[in-house]
């Protein structure tokens, strides 16, 4: 369960003065529910994101994820939260399965459990191949497979992802959507930011359109379509942030 | 704090930097040999000049002397210098190192000694130049030899003893133990250089894990894990400090190590050291200098405060920058911060006293030339150490504060 609320952060610029990035934004994220972000670059989804995973401290407001406070309980949230954005890279002098282990030692698994998940992981996202490999030399498709492992070594509860398929082929797109709908299946909490509107067209239960720091509007596909009465997504953002439509 | 996870960040950052040829290179291959091509390499091309300057039978021009047949004759005749033909271009024969000197002969210089009213003889020579430092050399020899002679043959004339104008002989011994005489010849530099390794060791590895990591995108990926950030910074700054006392612990090593070669090499008369060894036994004065073992321990222990300095301070300047590049560019221009008082506590007559014991870097060297020379003064030494630990305790602290800025770590 994600509950977002008031969240807001600004920053300190020396030449823009004071910044607000996030601005009194709340909603909330059922376990099995995909809530999607739609913004454009710089609205503040990324900035929401890393509110939400403590990697920053709100200004004011709060959340909570799967029962645990940003502020009070940050480790906790971080040790129930997976987190996977195109900005979280992979360290290229250690191998997929050193990549692996490591996180799985900092999220505090033994040995026994380590080995166990990486081998299940492996499994599942067919990476036996280059398990051993250093990430350095991987393809596109093995960094994103890895990504994904180190991600989920701690089974988490809830999902983060940031813009996961930004500047990644159609194929390697597809896999990292697959991927998204199978953590719904399997029961987790899924917040996924974009700013491609058929993504969110695919995959999100639920959609939050954020725009210049704030939430502007959040519904369902079906809700859109009807309140705007527009059929594609992409005519219904420009209508919310009040920019000029196609018609 | 939790010591499992420190010492997980800790092994996984050693494993990673150990893979990093760039980190391999500044903490163990340059403090490894530096030592060695300090002692034999430079000391040998610098011997090797030495010995080429010395074998040199420098070129020398006589100004004057026409009237002084007799001394110019003896001049020609010495076999340590070659009289070459007088010109009246001689200076500047002497700038362009045509020649290595000349010597002025005042006129009448021959009857006027008879006389005992001779006019002082002058040697022209290209200051700091070491060819014709040789020749001045020379030149100054074969006119003390002519002056006592002359001096000899007055007071046999006069039938009077040489003990007369030398009633004694003055000689010196050393009495200073070899290791006393290496800590003065190496206690300036060794500091110095260790100083300076310890700088560097820590330098590559407090960049890549910080400014290399947020330039990879690896910072966040780090960052979302459940563990408190000050155990990733304890974590990653024990690897700065791993790399900045192995570049010290090898330098010291290879030194040792070296220096026990060199004193080899010279008691058994190998090579050129060999020639140097029987030249010093000749004069029955054969003192090779060592270091003391225990002044080296002394150094490692004054260093490693030092050292946790610079690696709290490269690692929060570093953790500043957004790229490796960034960080280069902040990192470099701190070497010359290090070097400064480091090549002021080289100077000779510049010692410890109780305000410069509290001068960071500088405070080392004084105190480390001292310690290797066997001089302990305990209560600089306690000062020191002590003053040294409170930096590095601010510098840590600072450290950890930075790495808890969103503003630092996310800097845009």
């Amino acid at each position: 369960m994600i509950e977002a609320q008031h969240l807001t952060k600004t920053f300190k610029d020396k030449k823009r003065g004071v910044i607000s990035a996030v601005n009194d934004v709340s909603f909330t994220c059922a376990p099995g529910r995909i809530y999607g972000l739609l913004g454009a670059n710089g609205a503040g989804k990324t900035t929401t994101l890393r509110l939400l995973a403590t990697l920053l401290k709100p200004t004011s407001g709060t959340a909570t994820l799967a029962g645990y406070d940003v502020i009070n309980d940050p480790q906790q949230v971080r040790a129930n939260v997976g987190f996977l954005a195109a900005s979280t890279a992979l360290y290229g002098r250690l191998s997929a399965r050193e990549m692996i282990r490591y996180f799985g030692e900092l999220n505090g698994l033994t040995v026994a459990d380590i080995r166990t998940r990486t081998k299940q992981l492996a499994d599942q996202l067919d990476m036996h191949e280059f398990l051993d490999r250093r990430c350095d030399k991987f393809s596109t498709g093995m960094k994103q497979k890895t990504s994904i492992a180190r991600t989920l070594i701690h089974d988490p509860a809830v999902m983060i992802f940031d813009e996961p398929t930004l500047g990644l082929d159609v194929m390697a797109a597809r896999a990292i959507v697959r991927f998204v709908r199978e953590c719904r299946d399997r029961g987790k909490t899924v917040i996924y930011s974009t700013h491609v509107m058929s993504e969110v067209e695919k995959l999100c239960d639920q959609i939050g359109v954020i725009h210049d720091g704030r939430l502007l509007a959040e519904g369902t596909l079906e809700e859109f379509r009807t309140r705007y009465s527009e059929r594609d997504m992409e005519e219904i953002f420009v209508k919310i942030v009040g920019g000029e439509t196609t018609r | 704090m939790n010591w499992r996870n420190i010492a997980t960040v800790y092994l996984k950052e050693l494993k990673d930097s150990l893979r990093d040829r760039r980190t391999i290179l500044s903490i163990v291959i340059i403090p490894t040999l530096v030592m060695p091509a300090l002692i034999f390499g430079v000391g040998k091309i610098a011997a090797g000049i030495f010995s080429k300057a010395r074998q040199e039978i420098p070129a020398v021009m006589i100004i004057g002397g026409d009237d002084s047949p007799g001394i110019v004759v003896q001049l020609k005749q010495s076999e340590k210098m070659r009289i070459v033909e007088s010109a009246a271009d001689w200076k500047q024969r002497i700038s362009d190192k045509k020649i290595r000197a000349a010597v002025q002969i005042p006129p009448g210089f021959e009857t006027k000694l008879k006389a005992g009213d001779a006019e002082p003889i002058v040697i022209f020579n290209y200051g700091g130049e070491l060819k014709s430092g040789f020749a001045v050399d020379v030149l100054d020899r074969f006119f003390r030899d002519l002056r006592e002679r002359t001096v000899a043959d007055r007071l046999a004339a006069r039938s009077l003893p040489p003990t007369l104008i030398t009633p004694f002989e003055v000689k010196r011994e050393n009495v200073a133990p070899p290791e006393k005489i290496g800590g003065n010849l190496l206690g300036g530099i060794v500091p110095y250089i260790i100083i300076l390794l310890c700088f560097t060791g820590a330098m590559y590895p407090a960049m890549d894990l910080t400014a290399g990591e947020k330039e990879r995108g690896t910072m966040e990926t780090l960052l979302c894990s459940p563990v408190p950030r000050i155990n990733l910074v304890l974590g990653k700054f024990l690897v700065v400090l791993t790399g900045s006392l192995s570049a010290m612990v090898l330098s010291l090593a290879s030194m040792g190590i070296s220096a026990a070669a060199a004193g080899f090499i010279f008691l058994n008369g190998h090579g050129g050291a060999g020639k140097l060894a029987a030249a010093a036994a000749q004069a029955k004065a054969v003192t090779v200098p060592t270091i003391d073992p225990l002044g080296l321990f002394g150094v490692i222990a004054m260093v490693f405060p030092v050292a946790v300095l610079f690696s709290a301070l490269l690692f929060t300047i570093s953790l500043f920058a957004k790229s490796y590049k960034e960080a280069q560019s902040y990192t470099a221009p701190m070497i010359i911060f290090v070097i400064m008082p480091a090549v002021v506590g080289m100077l000779p007559g510049i010692e410890l006293n109780a305000r410069l014991a509290l001068v960071p870097i500088l405070n080392l060297s004084l105190v480390c030339k001292e310690m290797l020379s066997g001089v302990w003064h305990w209560n600089y030494i306690g000062l020191i150490f002590g003053s040294s630990c409170f930096y590095s305790a601010i510098a840590l602290a600072f450290a950890v504060k930075m790495f808890n800025r969103e503003d630092v770590i996310f800097r845009s």
